[in-house]
């Protein structure tokens, strides 16, 4: 089923397919002339595939949960914010904090990501085929980031619990974040997670990086301030 | 909030096109400024003639002519809604005494040899089509919708702020230490009409050109004086530079393609341009000047 934006509104398209009929087979859609508009296919929640055929703007694929859904061209901040479950293919580049807070699912983007990609993530995988800009994985709690490419600077700042994969240079990590021992652990995680998306990679080639736990652990030695 | 816009064209193909591109793309950023709008749009440089963007404010075209007559004798006025453009051979130094002490109820919105600028309060959608912004050819242009913060929504706080001949600046963004900075600019010698943070901006790059510094150095440079957050357009007779800050939190997009490099905070701004589908699209990086 196709849906042009050219002559149809975005709040018709995106109701059509935030209330998927379940009696009805129809769970193949294409969205024509984004033009870059916002909150392109956000808040999806049935297992469905979506193309969207073009440029959008910030929020794409926002909150989503189950939904499949490819970009066929460049994404404005925020793609893929807050995703519960699914799969976002973006085929360009995405803009500032691709993957914010994300829960679970899966964001691939082939192109670049720029500043803060993963910023918050809370357990989605992020895999990035080029480069990521300054502080992604910025306060990132669990999931993974894997990046094909080269950091920015300040990469994981105050990071928790997820894992940061670099293949390519890091400029310089932020503030507790650090290179850790990529062990067999590691390397079988990694290969599952390329396995399950179809990612033919080397895990062998990457770094790992994650935090230190100096920021964000209570300490024993601070106790008298409190 | 705000919204930025330029667009520069490497080619002749589009010059006629230049002012209905740029009317667009401000019609695109009118979510992200829907209180005043501005542009600047340039034209080939006439070496001898110099163009003074005036808003009127209050008194009508033909009230101005009588007063400006008096003083000049050969002028060319073309009215632009409540703008009038002076074109005259007279040197700045002699028209920016004479419009402040004998005609000081209208404002300079700028002057030079290439640029003409206008700026008014209103949605922008208004505004481009008062003055007319697309039946206007030219080389270069650059655009600003506003949401105000710093100041009233009045013209004098809308951008674009020319403080200087053929340069003015767009800003998405706030500074937070414009006060001291205007403090130090004024004891240079540096003029001021508004409380506005990006006046001030304007008047610090016009500053430091004045001193001999290039454009790029000059925002270079602008990255440790001016403190706040910002995504800045300046326009010169020659094209214009694009500077975000190190954080980077204020939106940029550029496209190029073969005949024009369009920059804009968000896409939408842009998705009217020919060919832009097959445009290499990418994001500015922070703290790195680009110029076109």
């Amino acid at each position: 089923m196709n849906f042009d934006l050219n002559k149809k509104t975005l709040r018709e398209v995106n109701q059509h397919l935030q209330n998927i009929d379940r009696e009805k087979n129809t769970r193949k859609f294409e969205i024509l002339n984004p033009q870059g508009q916002h909150a392109i296919c956000a808040g999806l929640k049935e297992d469905i595939d979506v193309t969207i055929k073009g440029h959008t703007g910030y929020y794409c694929a926002g909150m989503n949960q189950k939904a499949n859904i490819t970009v066929h061209g460049n994404v404005g901040t925020g793609v893929a914010e807050n995703m519960m479950s699914g799969k976002i293919i973006v085929k360009g580049n995405a803009s500032q904090s691709a993957g914010a807070t994300g829960h679970g699912g899966a964001l691939i983007i082939e192109g670049d990501a720029s500043s803060r990609c993963g910023i918050s993530m809370k357990g989605i995988d992020i895999v990035v085929k080029g480069s990521v800009g300054h502080m992604s994985a910025f306060m990132a709690q669990k999931g993974n980031l894997v990046v094909m490419g080269d950091a920015d600077a300040d990469l994981g700042d105050s990071i928790y619990e997820a894992k940061i994969f670099v293949k390519g240079k890091v400029k310089s990590l932020g503030s507790d974040c650090v290179e850790k021992k990529m062990d067999q652990k590691n390397i079988d995680e990694l290969t599952r997670l390329f396995k399950e998306l179809n990612i033919s990679e080397d895990p062998k080639k990457f770094k790992r990086y994650g935090s230190s736990r100096n920021l964000y652990n209570f300490k024993i030695d601070n106790v008298g301030a409190y | 909030m705000c919204g930025i816009v330029g667009i520069y064209l490497k080619t002749k193909k589009y010059e006629k096109h230049l002012g209905k591109f740029l009317s667009g793309m401000l019609d695109g950023m009118a979510t992200r400024g829907p209180d005043s709008a501005g542009f600047a749009i340039y034209t080939k440089e006439n070496k001898n003639i110099f163009k003074y963007s005036i808003c009127l404010n209050l008194i009508s075209a033909s009230n101005f002519k009588k007063k400006i007559t008096k003083f000049l004798k050969k002028t060319k006025l073309t009215n632009y809604a409540d703008h009038v453009v002076l074109e005259t051979n007279e040197k700045p130094s002699k028209i920016l005494d004479l419009l402040k002490n004998e005609i000081p109820e209208v404002s300079l919105v700028g002057y030079g040899k290439s640029i003409n600028i206008f700026k008014q309060t209103g949605n922008p959608k208004d505004v481009v089509k008062k003055f007319k912004l697309s039946s206007f050819s030219g080389t270069h242009g650059i655009g600003h919708t506003r949401m105000a913060t710093e100041s009233a929504i009045t013209t004098q706080g809308s951008h674009p702020y020319s403080t200087s001949e053929d340069e003015c600046l767009v800003h998405n963004g706030s500074l937070s230490n414009h006060n001291n900075v205007r403090r130090s600019l004024i004891k240079d010698g540096q003029n001021f009409n508004s409380e506005n943070d990006t006046e001030v901006a304007a008047g610090y790059i016009s500053n430091q050109i004045s001193k001999g510094k290039d454009l790029e150095k000059t925002l270079k440079n602008s990255l440790k004086d001016l403190d706040g957050f910002y995504t800045f357009i300046a326009g010169t007779k020659d094209g214009f530079a694009l500077l975000r800050d190190e954080i980077a939190c204020k939106p940029a997009v550029v496209a190029e393609t073969k005949d024009y490099v369009a920059v804009a905070s968000e896409f939408q701004a842009m998705a009217h341009l020919p060919n832009v589908n097959s445009a290499k699209i990418f994001e500015p990086k922070p703290g790195v000047v680009y110029h076109w």
